[in-house]
């Protein structure tokens, strides 16, 4: 309020009028979005870069950013689709300018510029299905039953806003993990949804426990009307990997309680743990037969943005819907056609993410290799930042198991948080902002992501390269002794 | 069987008359037939239903790629599978798609994007230099060097840099900030989910946002309105006068409105969709001072700036204008300008390449901006790399200029002519009158459709124009959208197509029109 007034005073002192568009006057639900993976401690850690003051940048999942290298052979295809006039070049592996080839056909005008139909492309949606076939073991998968998106990111807030509808205590409401991917509450915030917390188990690597999501349902019945269970497997931020047990468990709860499910599964290829299996929702949805497999509703994302891809700038990705009602699905088909259709190009680079060289193929040796250095190395960072992170005296860090992060808990003395409250900061953001002051590591606060009353967490990336990583956790380690000495 | 019966109601379209709901009543009444062939397993009603969907999302309407789209797609699958039609192929002449006609992507657009896509071609000898130093500069400013990392929200710093350098040399000299400049999603993003209608929509009942749009309008602007459950309001485009914009009518328009709503945003389309009219200067003047007047944030829809053919038209842009037109204005007006990788000379609509410049806007809005874009990480890298070579194309003495200005001529010498070509023709048609394409890509004709024809479409409960374009579609395979998806006056009737099939495939398509036309008014006379 006291804001707007003094806008107003200080616009008419410069001659200027109140503006039509003003923090009061806009949308309010908007107003009410946090998104903190990019969020306050990232805009100081750009003020700190613009002060030519190095910043590593351990808050968000950009594999490439920090020095992933891109699939050859991937780029090989795109850049072939892309400039058609390659494919006479002899510098590219015949089985690249194939792809290429069969990519275009698919395209309208043979090109990557045209629109494609709003559910993108119709072989490539049929490439998707074989995939999920594959992977499942057999289990059919239903090209009409996949839609291309811009990255997972629009897909899920696509099918979240299917999802909402009602007033106050009708109002949908949506169980999300907590800790969580802040997308979720972004989106149920920017659409008005209630947001119900179920709260992972730390004591238990992060383990989802279905006593707690009966616990979460039956307090959110009082003001809400829950429709809806979302489950990231693997884990972001924890890196947790559900057993098929507790992925089955949670099945029975969604169609128990007539829950609509949301699988983000965009970490399937992140798997480290030995003992860690991905199991998709999809999958063990259909092995479980009746009632459950004809009648559970699912939708399940992936991406070209993780994985060993690491294709973040491409924006790639799909849902799956199962046993969606056919009328809904058209509504949805709808949505996607106002916005055209999804980049091609990230259409493309999925249809080599989901149907990549064979093993008689001229470039699948390359490819393999490449791979599965990516994810080799990836293994041996999640090892490395548990290992580090634990020999810390109060920070303690879950097995990062899979996705690409970890999340580990950290002790902060009592005068610290006071000192925080002071500032009106959540603690761990102070803690952060002033690793960030004097390290230049960019960190994102546990705050941002949701913890239980009391803890303190941050969520740091494994992407920087194994070396570089190593001294980056070392020296975190290092500033939190010095952190907690100063408060003591 | 009652149960069944009840599911099969249900399933037949929204209550709403919807003309996406009818046609889409046959696909569900199909899916809910085949569950009643299956009586023994007793199926539970789904969560997520027709019922129980976000109202607002079964509101919305989008013409462009709706029912008559989906007939158009059945039709293909059918001559796919050798059912014999009346004509071999089904001809998309409902979607500015201009590569998915045949038109060719520019040569140096395409050869920059391949060398930031896979950048050892950076070493071969077949990309001219030029090319490879657009190509250097784009993926040094990307994190890791690569197209494949998450760019800044707002976009890539130093493409924001060449659009202000662009938007500055294209208004000669009207200084523009890169601070006000965000790539987006396609224009269709900037407009509407990361932003602007987004955050501009608040208050309930009689307070609720008004946004005034013209009527024809493109349609994501009924859609993205009805989403977010805004008040419509309707100025209408003076057909008579070349679909000209009559501040008159705007005042009508606002002064009706407050009624019932708090009007708070103009939408401009400029050049039009699908009218194609170019604004006269006087015109964006006077539109600015209106605004001003009525304190509404103004839209400005410019994707199609390059798409001018009259001789007797120039694209103004309204921030050149606002910003001519002194400080009164030009320091209060919130404004926000679009444009797109799609249209132009570019034709790039698969990269999803776009920006918007703000001005005036105040900074604690810029920041929930930038807050609502973070959330969705970025807008394609490759779209903005697009874009980059778009604003910074090919100069006087660089090595690909020559071949990059023929292209672009011969281009835009195409539509300009095919726009002609289109007025022309329809205008020989009797009971087809069409106002000249002064830009875009689209012709609007108005249609004569008989008492007949009318009564007719009423009894398979469609629009008279959508009734129009089926039987158009059917008879000859021409996908066109019917005039009751972009919006007109009550009784009159349109259709919008496309000008993009290359010349010769035109000049057919236009013929087929014309006799299905002569046709259609024999048989309903």
């Amino acid at each position: 309020m006291a804001s707007s007034t003094g806008d107003r005073s200080q616009a008419v002192r410069h001659g200027l009028r109140a503006k039509v568009l003003t923090l009061d006057g806009m949308n309010p639900r908007v107003r009410r979005v946090e998104y903190a993976v990019r969020g306050p401690i990232v805009q100081r850690a750009l003020e700190l870069e613009q002060e030519l003051r190095q910043v590593i940048r351990a808050n968000i999942g950009d594999a490439q950013a920090m020095g992933q290298r891109p699939i050859t052979f991937l780029r090989q295809v795109l850049a072939l689709c892309v400039n058609p006039d390659l494919l006479s070049s002899p510098n590219f592996p015949d089985d690249a300018k194939k792809r290429a080839e069969r990519i275009l056909q698919a395209c309208g005008g043979h090109s990557l510029g045209a629109y494609s139909v709003s559910s993108g492309i119709q072989l490539i949606r049929e490439d998707v299905a074989r995939y999920i076939e594959r992977r499942d073991g057999g289990i059919p998968a239903d090209p009409n039953n996949v839609f291309l998106s811009t990255g997972a990111s629009d897909a899920i807030v696509t099918v979240l806003k299917l999802l909402v509808a009602g007033e106050g205590h009708t109002r949908t409401g949506v169980l999300i993990p907590i800790p969580q991917y802040p997308l979720y509450s972004a989106t149920l915030a920017e659409l008005g949804a209630v947001q119900v917390d179920y709260y992972l188990d730390e004591e238990r690597a992060w383990a989802l426990d279905v006593a707690e999501l009966h616990r979460a349902l039956g307090q959110a019945r009082d003001h809400c009307r829950p429709r809806a269970l979302c489950v990231i497997n693997p884990g972001n931020p924890t890196g947790q990997v559900q057993t098929r047990e507790c992925i089955e468990a949670v099945i029975r709860f969604a169609f128990e309680e007539r829950l609509f499910l949301l699988a983000d599964e965009v970490y399937q290829d992140n798997v480290y743990a030995a003992g860690s299996q991905f199991h998709s929702f999809k999958k063990v949805l259909m092995e479980m037969g009746p009632p459950y497999a004809g009648q559970q509703e699912l939708a399940s994302f992936h991406s070209t943005s993780k994985g060993y891809m690491g294709e973040c700038g491409f924006r790639g990705g799909y849902v799956e819907v199962v046993n969606m009602d056919a009328a809904v699905q058209q509504q949805m088909l709808k949505l996607m056609s106002v916005r055209l259709c999804p980049p091609v190009p990230g259409q493309a680079l999925l249809d080599l993410v989901v149907s990549p060289p064979a093993p008689t193929d001229p470039s699948f040796a390359q490819f393999q290799a490449e791979k599965q250095a990516v994810l080799a190395e990836l293994a041996a960072k999640a090892k490395l930042t548990e290992q580090v992170f634990n020999e810390a005296p109060g920070i303690s860090c879950n097995p990062v198991q899979g996705a690409m992060y970890s999340f580990p808990r950290v002790q902060l003395p009592p005068r610290a948080v006071e000192r925080a409250q002071e500032l009106g900061l959540a603690p761990d953001m102070f803690f952060c902002l002033r690793l960030l002051e004097e390290t230049g590591i960019c960190v994102v606060p546990g705050s941002g992501f949701g913890q239980r009353e009391g803890t303190y967490h941050f969520r740091m990336t494994i992407l920087p390269p194994l070396e570089k990583l190593r001294l980056l956790l070392e020296k975190l380690s290092r500033f939190h002794a010095k952190f907690t000495l100063e408060y003591s | 069987m009652q149960r069944a019966a009840a599911l099969v109601r249900r399933g037949c379209g929204p209550r709403t008359p919807s003309s996406w709901g009818r046609s889409q009543s046959s696909a569900a009444a199909e899916a809910s037939a085949v569950l009643k062939v299956r009586p023994e397993r007793s199926r539970r009603e789904r969560i997520l239903t027709l019922e129980s969907m976000n109202p607002q999302v079964k509101a919305v309407e989008y013409a462009v790629r709706g029912p008559i789209v989906l007939k158009a797609g059945e039709i293909e699958l059918e001559l796919q599978r050798g059912i014999k039609k009346p004509f071999t192929e089904v001809i998309r002449a409902n979607i500015g798609d201009a590569q998915a006609m045949g038109q060719q992507p520019i040569t140096f657009l395409r050869q920059v994007m391949a060398l930031c896509t896979y950048p050892n071609l950076l070493d071969s000898p077949s990309f001219p230099e030029d090319a490879k130093k657009r190509a250097r500069r784009i993926l040094q400013a990307c994190g890791g060097n690569s197209l494949g990392s998450y760019s800044a929200s707002q976009g890539v710093n130093c493409i924001r840099e060449d659009v202000a350098a662009y938007i500055t040399r294209r208004d000669g000299g009207v200084p523009a900030d890169p601070d006000n400049i965000y790539l987006t999603t396609g224009a269709s993003d900037g407009i509407s989910v990361r932003t602007i209608l987004k955050i501009l929509v608040s208050g309930g009942g009689k307070s609720r946002t008004g946004v005034m749009i013209p009527i024809p309008q493109y349609p994501l602007y009924s859609a993205v309105i009805s989403e977010l459950d805004a008040i419509q309001v309707n100025y209408y485009l003076d057909e008579e006068n070349c679909w000209a914009l009559n501040v008159n009518e705007l005042r009508r328009a606002v002064q009706e409105a407050k009624d019932h709503c708090d009007p708070k945003v103009l939408c401009i389309i400029n050049p039009g969709n699908p009218t194609g009219q170019v604004q006269s200067r006087k015109c964006i003047e006077d539109v600015i001072h209106f605004a001003w007047e009525e304190k509404l944030f103004l839209l400005a829809d410019e994707v199609y700036q390059d798409n001018v053919y009259s001789p007797d038209c120039r694209f103004h842009s309204f921030k050149k204008v606002l910003y001519e037109m002194g400080p009164e204005y030009s320091s209060n007006v919130e404004l926000a300008s679009f444009h797109s990788t799609s249209k132009g000379y570019m034709g790039e609509c698969g990269y999803r390449g776009g920006y918007m410049e703000v001005i005036n806007l105040h900074p604690e809005i810029k920041g929930q901006l930038v807050k609502l874009l973070s959330v969705r990480l970025c807008p394609p890298v490759s779209g903005q790399a697009a874009m980059d070579i778009v604003v910074n194309p090919p100069v006087a003495g660089e090595e690909s200029f020559e071949q990059f200005s023929r292209e672009k001529e011969s281009v835009l010498g195409n539509l300009a002519k095919k726009a002609k070509l289109t007025e022309d023709l329809f205008n020989q048609v009797p009971g087809i009158h069409c106002n000249p394409l002064q830009g875009a890509m689209y012709a609007f004709p108005r249609i004569f459709i008989p008492a007949k024809a009318v009564e007719a479409a009423q009894a398979h409960q469609m629009a008279p124009d959508m009734f129009y374009c089926m039987k158009l579609l059917e008879e000859t395979g021409i996908c066109v959208v019917p005039g009751s998806g972009f919006g007109q006056r009550e009784g009159t009737y349109h259709f919008r197509m496309t000008i993009l099939p290359p010349v010769e495939k035109l000049k057919t398509v236009l013929q087929k029109v014309k006799d299905f036309h002569i046709n259609f008014l024999e048989k309903y006379a």
